[in-house]
Parts: C-alpha cells; structure tokens; sequence
C-alpha cells in the first residue's frame, strides 16, 4: 500500500485576516488536479509554533517546515516535496535555533499507548543500563553530577533526596511520584503523563533501585481521566515486558507500582499531606522535620518526586550527568517546562533552557500580548509565587533569579497580563485560591488566609481604611512565619509581590476609590461620551434596570443611583461612547 | 449498587493499605455521588468510624454528598480563564438558571460548580458541559451553550 503522506497549513499573519481557509481549497483543488487527493491527506491546523511567517506548510513524511509560502508555491510543493520528497530551500523555515526538547522529548512523536515506540526512541535503555553495569551509588553519583533540582517549586537537589532514603534503614521503603498539579493554570505534568507515560515508570523504577525501595505509587489528579488510563495502560504494558514486576530483566531487582487517585484537594500537592492522602487520610500536612526521606509513607523513607522531574532521570542515565549539567546555567541545570497562558498571542507549553531571560520566553516564543495592549507584568509559580513586572523582562530564568524578584519557579506556570488586569484582584484571585484550599489545621493560615481575604475585598470594593496596607503586610508577615505548610507560608507571596511593584494601583483604590485598570466592578461609573454618541439608542434599549434615560433628540444619560455595573451598555456600543472609569 | 457488588468492591482492595479514598472513587463513579446509606454500610463492613468516613469525604473536593442535576456545568476558574473573563460567565449561567455554585436547578437538570483547571489554558476561558469542553466561551454564548443541551436532549427523548 502507498504511504499516505500528510500536509499541515496554518496562516500565522498577525493582520487578523484568517487566509487558511481560502489557501486550503486552493491547494486541495491542485491536489485534485494531479489526482493526489487520495493519497495525500491535508488539515489545516491550530497551532504550528511559528508566528508572523504567512502561512506556514508542514509536510511528513518529508519532514519540511515551509513558510511565507503563496499560491504560486503549491505546485513547487507538491511536485518536489510530496512527488519526489525533496527539501526545497528557498521556502524553509530557519528556526533560531533551540536546543532540543528533553523532558517532553517524546510527546506528540510517539504513540503513548505504545511501549514499542518508547523503547525505539532509547526509552528503557537507561534503566537497562543501570541494573547492567551501575550500582545505587553510582546512579545517585550521576545524578550529582547532573545537578537535577526538584521541578515541583522548591528546587531541592534530586540527589540529594534520593541519597537520604537510601541512607535510611529500614525493612521497605517507597517511591512515589507527585502528580497533583492542582496550581490553577498549569498543564505540564498531565502533558507529560498523558504523552509519555512510561517515562515517568522509567523513572520510578530507577529511583526505586537506587533508593532501595520496591513499590511505587503514582498519585494522579482524579480530574484527569485520560491521564489515569494512559498511566494505566503503561503500567500494564511494563509489567508484560518484565520492566515492572518481579526480578526486573534478570537483575533480581523487584518493584512494583500502583495507581493512586487525588481527589481535588490543593493541599495534597505538598509532600507530607499527599502521604496522608495515599494513607486514606485527610490531606493534613504536618511539621517536617523529619522529612519523608527519612519517615515517610506509613513512617517508612520515601522519595517524593515531581512527575517532571523523574521525566529527566532515564536521559540523564542514557546520556550521563556531566551532558545534562552542559545545559542550563550553573546553579540550575538543564530546561523547564513552562505552561505559558493568559493575555499572550502563543499560549501553550514550551520547554526552554534554564537562564533564558522572560523576554525572550513572552515576546520570541509567545510572540508577544494578545490583542495589541500593554504588558504589564508575568506571574510565576501559581498561587505560592508572585508578579513580576515589565522592567525585570530581561532576568533569567533560575531558581535563585525569581525568588530574588520575589516570585518563585514554580512548578511552571506562567501567566501574562497586560494594563487591564487588575493587580489588586489578582492579588484577591490567588489568595481566595488558599483560603478555600487551606487545610485550616494550622492558625496562621486559616485565620490570617481569611483576614487578608476579606482586607482585599474590600479594597475592591471601596470599602477599606487608610491603613489596610499596613494590616496586609502585618498578617503576610505572620502567615509566611508561622504556618506549617508550604501552602500557608508562601500564600501571602502574590499579595507581598504586588504590593511591592504595583502599590500605586492598591493606593489608586484605597485613596480615590478607582481602579485604573478598569477591572473592579464597584469602583467603575459608566458614563456616555456625548461627543462619541450616535443616539442609536441600543444601550437605552438594552440596560436591564432602566438606568439609561433620554430619547434620540435630547441625547441619553447614565443614572448612576439605578446603574448596576453589569456592562452591558459598555459591550453594546458600537462607537466606544460610553467609558468606563 | 447491591450488597453484592459492594462485596466484591471491598474484596478488590481488602488488605491493602490505605484504600479508602480508592473505594469512594469507585463509589462515585458508580452513582455520581456517595450515598449516605453506602457509606453507613462502609462503615460497618470496614470497621471504621462514620466520623472517620466522613472526615475524609468532607475534606476531598472531589466526592459529593448530594445527588448532582442530570448534566453537569463545569466552569473553570483557572487562573487563565478567570482573566480571560470566566467570572462574568459563570454570573451569566447563574442568573440564567437562577442558581448558586454547587447547586442543582429546581427541575433536576443542571448542577452548577466551578472547577480549579481542566488543564488546556490556552482555550480559555473553558467551560464543560457534561464532558463537552466549550473553548473561549464569551458572555454572550451562555444562553446558546445552555439551549442547545436542551434541543439536543429534547431531540433523543422524541427518538426515544
């Protein structure tokens, strides 16, 4: 049978004028022409990662990018690309260059339900490496080496974890892998699962020989069901090729690993609490030390890792740690995977080196803030991290680099806003997030989480004293001191962080009872511009309270007694004459 | 689910540690909630304390406790999409079926609840209808997203 060959088309102009369409038919039509419609399969497609080329054409099997491509260039195309398979070179795309991807080096390329595919692109060869030729200290000495952090926001040497269990004595041991991202606005670990599964068994299975642990327990989101059956299948697939199970490849070597369901709890992404959710406990952290390395699952040592980072582990096997601390800066090797949403043109997730600055992250990979506004700063870390604005554009990317700006890595979501987002609601945004995912075990951070809360609302609503700021700072204080948890000690950093870049805009709603970006409700009066005002009479018609009076020939007015911000005038006018302020 | 198959459920997990949350997932997924007469009979099948049962199922955002509307509204409140306006949609849906968060319309159709991520930001903001993901739904699309369930249950129903 002839291979069906495929061609992918995208228009990435930026006039907004969407020509894939017309393109597409006029390429289907020559392809009708050659009779190649059958043999050759087109889609237009969302999303190429290229921006403002024209349109951009993907061939495959003749794997060629083309961009800036017109008309004319089609039958080019498909006599020499799809014909005969050649490259043509005046139309190829030169990408600057990135180094290639590692931890998401498989998704989208292989078929995830498919052992097969791993293992042909050297999946399984680092472990098949290990239990041949390395002992435990040796793996642990590699992974030095590499100098791996923790990519689920704190950074902590992955060696150095995995060498304090191994330290520990004890009749059995565990592995488990955390894969509760439950930080709102973040995908990478469920793209990781979901692509690439059994590069995360891949990685357990190393942790456990060189931790001396025999069972594994992947804990998974429950809102993520395709996740759970890929995992599953994966599993499943491993232990048929005796890469789980029993004496793994004849190496004597044992272990084992099963699924464990989160249950919607934010909580449980911190270590202590999501043992005692696999527990079928309550998610309650508790005081570390000791650490779960030493006294962990059922008070037994265990390794906690995030799901990216064991995506790292069978790579820097296959291809050694001093390759993996090639990559990245000094202090923070190799790349992070970031989930890049929000008001940017490209969302969706990229994985850069270590040390590439935000600028180039924003503007080269994600081309930039949607809809032609402002930028106004980036948010880092979720809920535990911070904002940083427009003049700390070009840090570079490292653990220690954000945390100075008062952010943190994160587990990698990154969000960018632009001049109509509202820094205090933002602030109020991330904050409600804890307080309704606060355990409320600990006094600092139920009580002062719900004080902050209710200080911040107010400010959006106008109804605060001069002094809140000062009760904010107080409690923030308070609460990153005091509380048990990593929830409760960082929940006041997006509160802390915009206070710091952006305290003219909390001043602006405390002291003038305005919001400058326009985005809180209580403190917006909608007013028509009499100038701008066509007298269509739409907004009269449309004002669900009666609260626009008027007729066409004395003009209409907004009254603000009857007004109740809903909008809708605003949405309505097709002149920009009414202003929001 | 009968005394049988309850049976068997607890067989399946019997002797291995912490498998209670495993078994109120199993649950739910069975009646989309977990019924308080199951889990009296948990309780007493397990040998654990109600209050212990209980403990756990309140703390988990995830089980409910009452019986959702037949279709089930997800709106998410993300971070992406609550910039990208997602609060100003949930308003719409709430004030057209004139129901709270986490509530059920009067009729049994609708349950109302917002979720954290569905995890595809860049469609933002998202809304789900009974697993069917709306991507960048705008105020204005709230009264159309709901009309058409309707259209289409009323569709299989005369089919039926």
């Amino acid at each position: 049978m002839k291979q069906i060959k495929t061609v992918f088309l995208k228009d990435t102009g930026i006039s907004g004028e969407e020509k894939t369409d017309d393109f597409f038919s006029v390429f289907l039509g020559k392809l009708k022409e050659k009779d190649l419609q059958k043999s050759v399969q087109l889609a237009k497609t969302e999303f190429v990662g290229i921006y403002d080329k024209g349109i951009v054409v993907k061939t495959w099997p003749t794997e060629a990018v083309y961009c800036n491509v017109t008309e004319d260039d089609i039958d080019t195309i498909i006599n020499q690309t799809l014909i005969k398979g050649k490259v043509i070179d005046e139309l190829l795309y030169h990408e600057k260059s990135r180094p290639s991807r590692i931890v998401l080096r498989n998704c989208g390329r292989i078929d995830p339900e498919n052992i097969r595919e791993y293992i042909a692109n050297r999946g399984y060869s680092g472990l098949q490496k290990m239990l041949s030729s390395m002992s435990p200290d040796e793996v642990i000495g590699e992974l030095k080496k590499s100098k791996l952090r923790g990519r689920g926001g704190g950074g902590f040497p992955t060696w150095l974890k995995w060498d304090l269990t191994k330290k520990a004595q004890a009749d059995e041991k565990f592995v488990i892998c955390n894969g509760d991202e439950g930080d709102p606005g973040a995908y990478m670990d469920r793209s990781i699962l979901e692509g690439d599964p059994h590069s995360i068994i891949e990685g357990m299975i190393i942790c456990g020989f060189a931790s001396g642990a025999n069972q594994g327990y992947a804990y998974i989101r429950a809102e993520y069901p395709l996740t759970i059956e890929r995992v599953e299948g994966a599993i499943k697939e491993a232990y048929e090729h005796n890469l789980l199970g029993d004496n793994i490849l004849g190496s004597g070597f044992s272990f084992h690993i099963g699924i464990r369901l989160g249950a919607g709890a934010f909580v449980c992404g911190e270590e202590t609490a999501l043992i005692a959710s696999i527990e079928g406990k309550r998610g309650n952290p508790r005081p570390r030390p000791p650490y779960p390395s030493v006294k962990g699952l059922w008070g037994k040592p265990t390794t906690i890792n995030n799901v990216e980072t064991l995506a790292n582990i069978p790579i820097i096997l296959d291809k050694g740690g001093d390759w993996f601390a090639g990559i990245g800066t000094d202090e923070s090797t190799g790349t992070k995977v970031f989930a890049l949403t929000g008001n940017v043109k490209n969302s969706g997730l990229i994985e850069v080196p270590m040390g590439t600055t935000l600028r180039q992250i924003i503007y080269d990979i994600g081309g930039g803030v949607s809809s032609g506004k402002n930028f106004k700063a980036v948010q880092t870390g979720g809920p535990s991290g911070g904002v940083i604005p427009s003049k700390y554009l070009d840090t570079r990317v490292d653990y220690e680099s954000l945390q100075k700006l008062g952010s943190i890595m994160g587990s990698g979501g990154m969000i960018v806003m632009d001049e109509t987002d509202c820094m205090v609601d933002v602030a109020r945004f991330y904050l409600r997030f804890c307080v309704d995912e606060s355990c409320g075990k600990c006094a600092p951070c139920r009580i002062g989480g719900f004080q902050m809360l209710s200080l911040l609302s107010g400010i959006t609503k106008g109804i605060c004293d001069d002094d809140c700021i000062n009760k904010l700072e107080l409690i923030s204080q308070a609460m990153a001191n005091a509380s048990l948890c990593g929830l409760g000690q960082t929940a006041p950093n997006p509160v802390i962080s915009t206070l710091k870049y952006f305290k003219e805009e909390y001043l602006a709603h405390i002291q003038e009872k305005t919001c400058p970006a326009g985005k809180c409700p209580d403190l917006l009066n909608y007013t028509i511009i009499q100038d701008k005002c066509t007298r269509c009479s739409l907004c009269f018609k449309k004002c669900p309270v009666n609260a626009i009076t008027g007729s066409r020939e004395e003009g209409f007015f907004i009254d603000h007694e009857k007004c109740i911000k809903c909008g809708d005038c605003y949405e309505v006018c097709r002149f920009k004459a009414i202003e929001k302020k | 689910m009968t005394e049988q198959k309850l049976k068997e459920l607890l067989a399946k997990w019997e002797g291995r540690r912490g498998n209670l949350i495993m078994i109120f997932h199993e649950i739910q997924n069975t009646y989309g909630y977990v019924p308080r007469r199951i889990s009296l009979r948990l309780s007493e099948m397990l040998d654990v304390p109600l209050a212990q049962i209980y403990e756990v199922l309140t703390f988990y955002h995830y089980f409910k406790l009452e019986k959702p509307g037949k279709h089930t509204i997800a709106i998410c409140m993300g971070t992406a999409c609550y910039l990208k306006g997602a609060a100003v949609v949930l308003k719409e849906f709430k004030d057209i079926l004139r129901i709270d968060e986490d509530k059920t319309t009067e009729d049994g159709k609708f349950y109302l609840t917002t979720v954290r991520c569905v995890g595809c930001c860049g469609l933002a903001p998202v809304v789900t209808v009974d697993g069917k993901v709306y991507s960048k739904v705008e105020r204005t699309q709230v009264a159309g997203i709901l009309s058409d369930f309707l259209a289409k249950e009323e569709e299989k129903e005369t089919n039926e």
